[in-house]
């Protein structure tokens, strides 16, 4: 089955002349339509068109022939863009290519379907989308992590070769995790942002759900560069990262943070990352405890910065442009009210009601202006830290997947779980999950993942360890 | 920032541009409550002169050549407007 290969292999395929691209897309899509309807990682795919696009790709190109699937909040040419949300599930259809996906094009890989999500990537388990249930493929009683939820399902449930997710607070490294593949968040800057519908501007990054650290590194490659379209993108050069696997890691210095290692952790998560931590040691790197004094602020700060960055970029959905409009409206007040309240689901409007009470008059300094304060100790936490050690390494999520519903009335819950990946996206730093083990919890073995958190632009060092742990185990 | 939080819900849904039934008002409400109580951990520590960070890696007086390019075509760009009158956007109208 190639839909379970990966993109490094299926190239080799491709070079040798033993496979082509169609026979590629026709077996994802054979996948997709068997399997998708009981794990629901896609809410739509367009077959003919990739075939079309498979049968005229550049085979010479790096990922020449080879179907990406993207989560449904980065625009691709005459495609649906939903962001799993009833305002733009009606009568969007994207017209133009995000930059993220112009890179993918160019590097000869081929957009094919279109994955779901946490409505607006705000959610943790995918339960947000106000289009469809994600299940977990390694249990379908439960959910699959999120916001990247379809991304990770679809690759671990080998629906897809490989995804691209999005990462705000975790959205790409948890749900890779929870279903037990590969998600790496690059540094802040190093995708560009152009045509990802915006969450919180400051946080977001776009990065690749994949089978192998290889594939990460792989795609990474051709996902990165800077873009002119958006002014936050860096304009630095891009390695090879894939020349940076396969190296050992004598001599490395790996820090835990203290504050990391805590209570609240699940037994069977705790056990495979110390597991994972001597595994490293015994290929040579350096095992440290190192501090992060400010960690408890993270999920704090997180949760005044992304609601009200969110609630300001969310403010384009008012039924004029794009996107849904009331039909029982009467004047334009009324008509931006009725489509807001009509088109977003519940966790929206919750976090567009907070981030427009932190913003609003009075109330500006005593939240925003804090808690960007606090994000510089929390910036400052990892800039010390790394004066010390080359990668941080922590679980990814504390707990593995939960059943569905389970956390569904108690969002501060939710939200809490986030604790391990957000400062990583408050800091801008790059951080991959990977699949260390897995924990029985009643009858089903779930996935632990293992976060490794590099320095600033430092994807290549993350790449090295997470290929060393992988190929050890 | 205040020792026990009262949001008022109805004044920030007006602000937010949502309509909330009573129920969601009431709902909201608490949550908000619930999640503000939380975020007053950032109160704990003493943040008087600590710079603010609004990006993580700041890039500043970034400037693109300021000449032509093909952008979308005024149809692409009406292409998904809910209500099209010619080549404009149609709504509600505003002045009498």
């Amino acid at each position: 089955m190639l839909a379970s290969s990966t993109i490094a292999a299926l190239r080799k395929g491709i070079t040798a002349g033993d496979i082509t691209p169609r026979d590629i897309v026709l077996d994802v899509a054979k996948s997709i339509e068997t399997r998708n309807a009981e794990i629901g990682a896609y809410l739509s795919w367009d077959v003919d068109a990739a075939l079309a696009e498979a049968d005229h790709a550049d085979i010479t190109k790096p990922l020449g022939g080879i179907p990406i699937a993207i989560k449904d909040n980065m625009n691709v040419t005459g495609q649906p863009c939903t962001c799993g949300s009833r305002i733009l599930s009606e009568n969007y259809t994207a017209p133009y290519d995000a930059g993220a996906i112009q890179r993918l094009r160019a590097s000869g890989a081929i957009p094919f379907g279109r994955l779901n999500m946490d409505e607006f990537a705000m959610g943790s388990s995918t339960e947000n989308s106000a289009l469809g249930v994600t299940r977990n493929p390694r249990d379908l009683t439960r959910v699959p992590g999120g916001s990247s939820g379809g991304s990770a399902a679809a690759v671990a449930g080998d629906l897809a070769i490989a995804a691209l997710g999005s990462d705000t607070g975790g959205s790409i490294r948890q749900p890779a995790a929870l279903c037990g593949c590969v998600g790496i968040k690059p540094t802040y800057g190093r995708v560009s942002r152009y045509g990802l519908v915006a969450f919180a501007s400051s946080l977001d990054q776009i990065g690749p759900v994949t089978k192998t650290v290889e594939d990460a590194a792989l795609l990474l490659n051709h996902l990165c560069g800077h873009d002119a379209h958006d002014s936050t993108s860096l304009n630095v050069e891009v390695p090879d990262f894939t020349a940076s696997i396969g190296r050992d890691i004598k001599g490395l210095r790996i820090g835990l943070p203290k504050e990391y290692y805590i209570d609240g952790i699940h037994a069977g998560v705790s056990a495979s990352v110390q597991a994972a931590i001597r595994q490293l040691e015994s290929l040579g790197a350096i095992i440290e405890e190192i501090s992060l004094p400010h960690t408890e602020l993270g999920v704090a700060t997180y949760y005044v910065l992304a609601p009200a960055e969110a609630s300001a970029n969310l403010a384009r959905f008012d039924g004029v442009r794009y996107g849904h409009r009331s039909s029982s409206a009467g004047d334009l007040m009324e008509q931006y009210t009725k489509s807001r309240s009509e088109g977003f689901g519940p966790e929206v409007k919750r976090r567009i009601l907070l981030g427009t009470y932190m913003l609003s008059s009075g109330y500006y300094d005593a939240y925003y202006i804090r808690a960007q304060k606090a994000r510089t100790l929390i910036r400052n936490d990892f800039t010390e830290a790394f004066k010390k050690v080359d990668v941080i390494l922590s679980p990814t999520s504390p707990t593995p997947a939960h059943k569905l519903g389970e956390l569904k009335d108690n969002p501060l819950a939710a939200y809490l779980e986030d604790v391990f990946t957000i400062p990583v996206n408050l800091a801008g730093l790059p951080g991959i999950s990977l699949p260390c083990g897995t924990v029985e919890v009643e009858g089903s073995a779930l996935p632990v993942g293992l976060q490794i958190i590099g320095k600033a632009l430092d994807e290549a060092t993350v790449l090295r360890v997470a290929h060393a742990y992988e190929q050890s185990r | 920032m205040p020792e026990a939080h009262q949001i008022d819900i109805h004044h920030v849904a007006k602000l937010a541009r949502l309509a909330l039934t009573d129920e969601e008002a009431k709902r909201y409400e608490s949550q908000l409550n619930g999640i503000l109580t939380y975020i007053d951990t950032l109160t704990r520590y003493d943040l008087d002169g600590v710079e603010p960070t609004a990006h993580a890696i700041p890039v500043y007086d970034v400037l693109r050549a300021d000449v032509p390019r093909p952008g979308l075509t005024q149809d692409q760009a009406l292409s998904n407007a809910p209500k099209r009158h010619a080549d404009q956007i149609q709504i509600p109208k505003v002045i009498e």
